[in-house]
């Protein structure tokens, strides 16, 4: 089978009164990769959702080598050839990248003959440029590796179309490339074309050939990326000039007094085996402590343990006192937290928009008084926040996963940071979002700095940290193996230590 | 697998609002149960509308009807509310039987030593023993979930079996009355102890108890902190614990009071009815709250009113049985029915809704 050219054809679809796509057309030519931009809620994860036959369009089609198809359902686009890999992985952790690759298949038969299956799959990755371990379970491999698996099922379910929405955001920078540019070289091959969801311009600059720029669900420009500058993009995007960067406020001098202190922190990840070993360390109020690594390496268990989701031991005090994470001793010390994949591990996804902004403060008044809830109050507040922090949702009662990626994300930013902070930990907190809000979060982070909060920010993105933070631990294996203040930070360095080539 | 891999599951543009569909699905759910039952009577060699006429007469026909109808559901509000209540915190607990015949256990003997008492204070008493013992049983489901890992609907259901074996063991040993012999049964209580009837109802006081309990529940879920936190409990236990809320406390609460509303239940059936704890607890209330809960959304105010529909029709049964001679498990027939349509209704609707949000 050779790689269709895929065109989209006056895509409109709407959310009730909610025009999440207006008239866009969009041309993904044989072989190439396709990139599509747009703020938060602009309506790509829509597009490509109509694309595989999860949502239906109100108006339009979709043409497969000039015939029209109409895709009532995953299976249609799947007999098509189009698949598509998410931010998250769908692989089932408990079973071998090989096990899952074979129950992937749409029509599993009643007997799996296990050894023609695998010769099978071994002939298809064989031609692969890139190695992925078949027999290994998935729960072992890095999230690079469960990504390019995820690669591998597509191609192994014969997909011609990939289409990838925002599959860079749980990987590190040299992960995304590499993913990415097997994406490319694959694309180059004849083996596939590809729809690149990307908030990244640089990933878009380098692994695509075209890009569409989606505002307000309809498109407004399209072309080679060769042809469009940055500029040109983040004009599209945001409809209008960009103007000069916000300056960042003045670095502030750190006060004395240590905020969050711990000490010989130790915590088991998911497999019962330490994550966390023995790890201390202090911030102090107006600092901003940036811990990079590799991902992987107990970051997330750290998080977790900060924010009270992990049994842990060791000593962890805030301002002084012990922390256990209740919640008088969060309202009275002001910890808070932006974990990484916010939909899941900061938002109740069966409450209302209106609800998950009140999770902090809704026993409290005014939206408390006594034990009788105020649902007036708390959805004043909800309209509050949501203006404040440009919250795009269908409404205030909408469900969390009805809001895009970029606006969950806000919504949780406009909770945690509009309490009295005085710890913050910080997990990726851009992930997902568009430059826009990126800069916005920046600007809010280092604002709360400079109102004298602790911030601890835990980042696989090295610029990103190196620009924000004032001084950088790396961790490594579960431990931190080197400090170095960010005016004398060297990348390679960082690096050496990241990859735990060097021990402390 | 794929199609089933990463999507969230959002209702975006539906053909009816959910909470349209959440009051039409049960009743399509009955009617169709009406239907197949119809069927079933209709191979007996009977009419269906003669049957059903009689179950309308049976249960809601005569003040007498409705006093049979009101004194059974009153049980039934009470366990219902205890599936509905843990299902708030996203625990599925089914082991409401079990709880009911500790709780009534406990209400038969908890006066025993106290003779010529005033009464409201031995009343009270009756039911507090009732709640407390429920709440016990159903607490350790809590706990066994919580820090041992063990689902809680299996835990429940098996602790069901060995409440229901201990009360025999204990009502056919230590706390038998000798005097009971052909029924095992505890010693009766003072009948000065038994619960009053209500005046102009005639109905016992346990109905206006689990009344009282059910909007207790509706205001507590509905309108207070406590409501709201327990859903965020039973939503994510992950953001729960992030915001600082003690997961295995809600949880294991919620599992007390539900258990202790099951107590409740069985101590009224003691107090009211009975006079001793006897073999006759055991009719399977536990099991019927299960299909009242779900029938009712886990809405406590729907809860009394699908328990009056319950309730009428195990009031009809007799009726059915002396006028056409249809079994006694007929209504349970028809029970059935309904609980297996609402589950079939339950997992269209999943479907419905993952159609019409494309
Ligand atoms: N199931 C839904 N119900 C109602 N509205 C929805 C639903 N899904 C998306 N929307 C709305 O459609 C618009 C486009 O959302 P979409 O997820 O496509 O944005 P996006 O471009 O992918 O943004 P992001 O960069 O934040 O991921 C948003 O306003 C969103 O609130
Ligand atoms: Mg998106």
């Amino acid at each position: 089978m050779s790689v269709p050219q895929v065109e989209l054809k006056n895509m409109t679809k709407r959310f009730g009164a909610n025009l999440a796509l207006n008239n866009v057309s969009l041309l993904i030519g044989s072989g190439t990769v396709h990139a599509l931009l747009g703020e938060n809620g602009a309506g790509k994860s829509t597009l490509v959702k109509c694309l595989v036959g999860f949502y239906h369009p109100d108006e339009g089609h979709i043409q497969v080598d000039g015939r029209e198809h109409r895709l009532n359902s995953p299976k249609d686009a799947d007999a098509l050839g189009i698949g598509m890999v998410y931010q998250h992985f769908t692989l089932v952790p408990s079973m071998t990248v090989a096990q899952n690759l074979v129950v992937s298949g749409a029509r599993l038969p009643a007997y799996i003959n296990w050894q023609s299956e695998l010769r099978r799959l071994g002939e298809v990755t064989r031609k692969l440029p890139f190695h992925v371990p078949l027999d290994v379970r998935v729960s072992q491999l890095s999230a690079g590796e469960k990504q390019k698996a995820e690669i591998v099922k597509q191609l192994y379910l014969g997909r011609k179309l990939l289409i990838l929405d925002e599959p860079t955001s749980v990987l590190t920078p040299a992960e995304a490339d590499e993913v990415l540019g097997h994406v490319r070289s694959l694309a180059r091959t004849g083996e596939l074309s590809a729809i690149l969801i990307s908030h990244k311009f640089h990933e878009v600059r380098r692994f695509a050939d075209d890009v569409t720029v989606l505002r307000r669900g309809a498109s407004v420009r399209t072309g080679a990326v060769a042809d469009l500058t940055d500029d040109a993009l983040a004009e599209a995007m945001i409809g209008e000039p960009v103007s000069k960067m916000v300056q960042h406020a003045p670095k502030s001098q750190p006060k004395s007094d240590i905020v969050l202190s711990i000490s010989d922190l130790r915590v088991n990840g998911d497999n019962g085996l330490p994550a966390v070993k023995d790890l201390s360390l202090e911030v102090r109020a107006g600092e901003i402590v940036g811990i990079a690594g590799v991902s992987g390496n107990g970051q997330l268990e750290l998080v977790e343990a900060l924010m009270g989701q992990r049994d842990r031991s060791g000593t962890m005090t805030v301002s002084g006192s012990s922390f256990n994470g209740t919640r008088q001793e969060i309202a009275r010390l002001g910890v808070y937290g932006l974990p990484q994949e916010p939909l899941k591990n900061a938002c109740v996804d069966r409450m209302s928009l209106a609800e998950n902004l009140a999770l902090r403060n809704f026993d409290r008044v005014p939206l408390c008084r006594g034990i009788a809830m105020n649902y007036g109050a708390l959805a004043d507040q909800a309209e509050r926040l949501v203006a404040q922090f440009r919250v795009k949702a269908p409404g205030l009662n909408a469900s969390m996963s009805a809001l895009s990626g970029g606006n969950v994300q806000r919504a949780v930013l406009a909770r945690e940071l509009t309490q009295d902070v005085r710890l913050l930990v910080a997990s990726n907190p851009t992930f997902g979002l568009d430059f826009v809000a990126c800069e916005e979060t920046y600007r809010r982070i280092l604002e709360a700095r400079n109102g004298g909060a602790a911030v601890l920010l835990i980042s696989e993105d090295l610029d990103e940290l190196l620009g924000l933070v004032d001084r950088v631990l790396v961790m490594s294996a579960g431990r931190i193996v080197h400090e170095v203040s960010a005016e004398g930070a060297d990348k390679r360095v960082i690096g050496k230590y990241m990859a735990g080539l060097k021990a402390a | 697998m794929s199609s089933i891999s990463g999507i969230e599951s959002v209702p975006s543009k539906p053909l009816v609002t959910a909470s349209q569909l959440s009051v039409a699905l049960p009743v399509l759910a009955v009617l169709l149960a009406s239907a197949i039952f119809a069927a079933f009577v209709a191979l007996y060699g009977q009419n269906p509308a003669t049957v059903f006429g009689l179950i309308v007469q049976g249960g809601f026909g005569s003040s007498f009807a409705w006093q049979d109808t009101l004194s059974r559901a009153a049980p039934l509000v009470l366990v219902g509310l205890a599936v509905a209540i843990p299902a708030q915190a996203g625990l599925v607990i089914i082991g409401g039987e079990g709880a009911l015949v500790l709780g009534g256990l406990a209400g038969a003997v908890v006066t025993l030593p106290f003779a010529g008492a005033h009464a409201l204070p031995m009343q009270l008493l009756m039911l507090l023993a009732g709640g407390l013992i429920g709440g016990l049983w159903f607490g350790l489901a809590g706990v066994l979930r919580q820090f041992r890992g063990v689902n809680e609907t299996i835990s429940s259901l098996l602790l069901s079996y060995i409440g229901i074996a201990v009360f025999h063991h204990l009502t056919e040993g230590m706390l038998r009355d000798p005097a009971s012999l052909d029924k095992p049964s505890t010693h009766p209580i003072d009948p000065s102890y038994m619960l009053p009837t209500l005046p102009g109802v005639g109905v016992h006081a346990g109905l206006a108890v689990s009344l009282l309990l059910a909007i207790a529940a509706h205001v507590v879920l509905r309108y207070t902190r406590w409501g709201f936190a327990l859903r965020v409990v039973g939503g994510s236990a992950r953001v729960a614990r992030m915001i600082g809320l003690a997961v295995n406390r809600w949880i294991i609460g919620a599992s007390v009071v539900a258990g202790g509303m099951a107590g409740i239940a069985g101590a009224i059936e003691v107090a009211a009815v009975q006079g001793t704890a006897n073999s006759s607890l055991i009719v399977g209330y536990g099991y019927s709250g299960i299909l009242v809960a779900f029938l009712a959304r886990h809405q406590p105010l729907a809860i009394v009113a699908v328990a009056l529909l319950i309730g009428g029709m195990q009031a009809s049964a007799s009726l059915l049985q002396r006028r056409l001679g249809l079994p006694d498990a007929t209504m349970l027939v028809f029970q059935g029915l309904i609980f297996i349509c609402v589950l079939v209704a339950d997992a269209i609707a999943q479907q419905l809704r993952e159609t019409t949000r494309r």
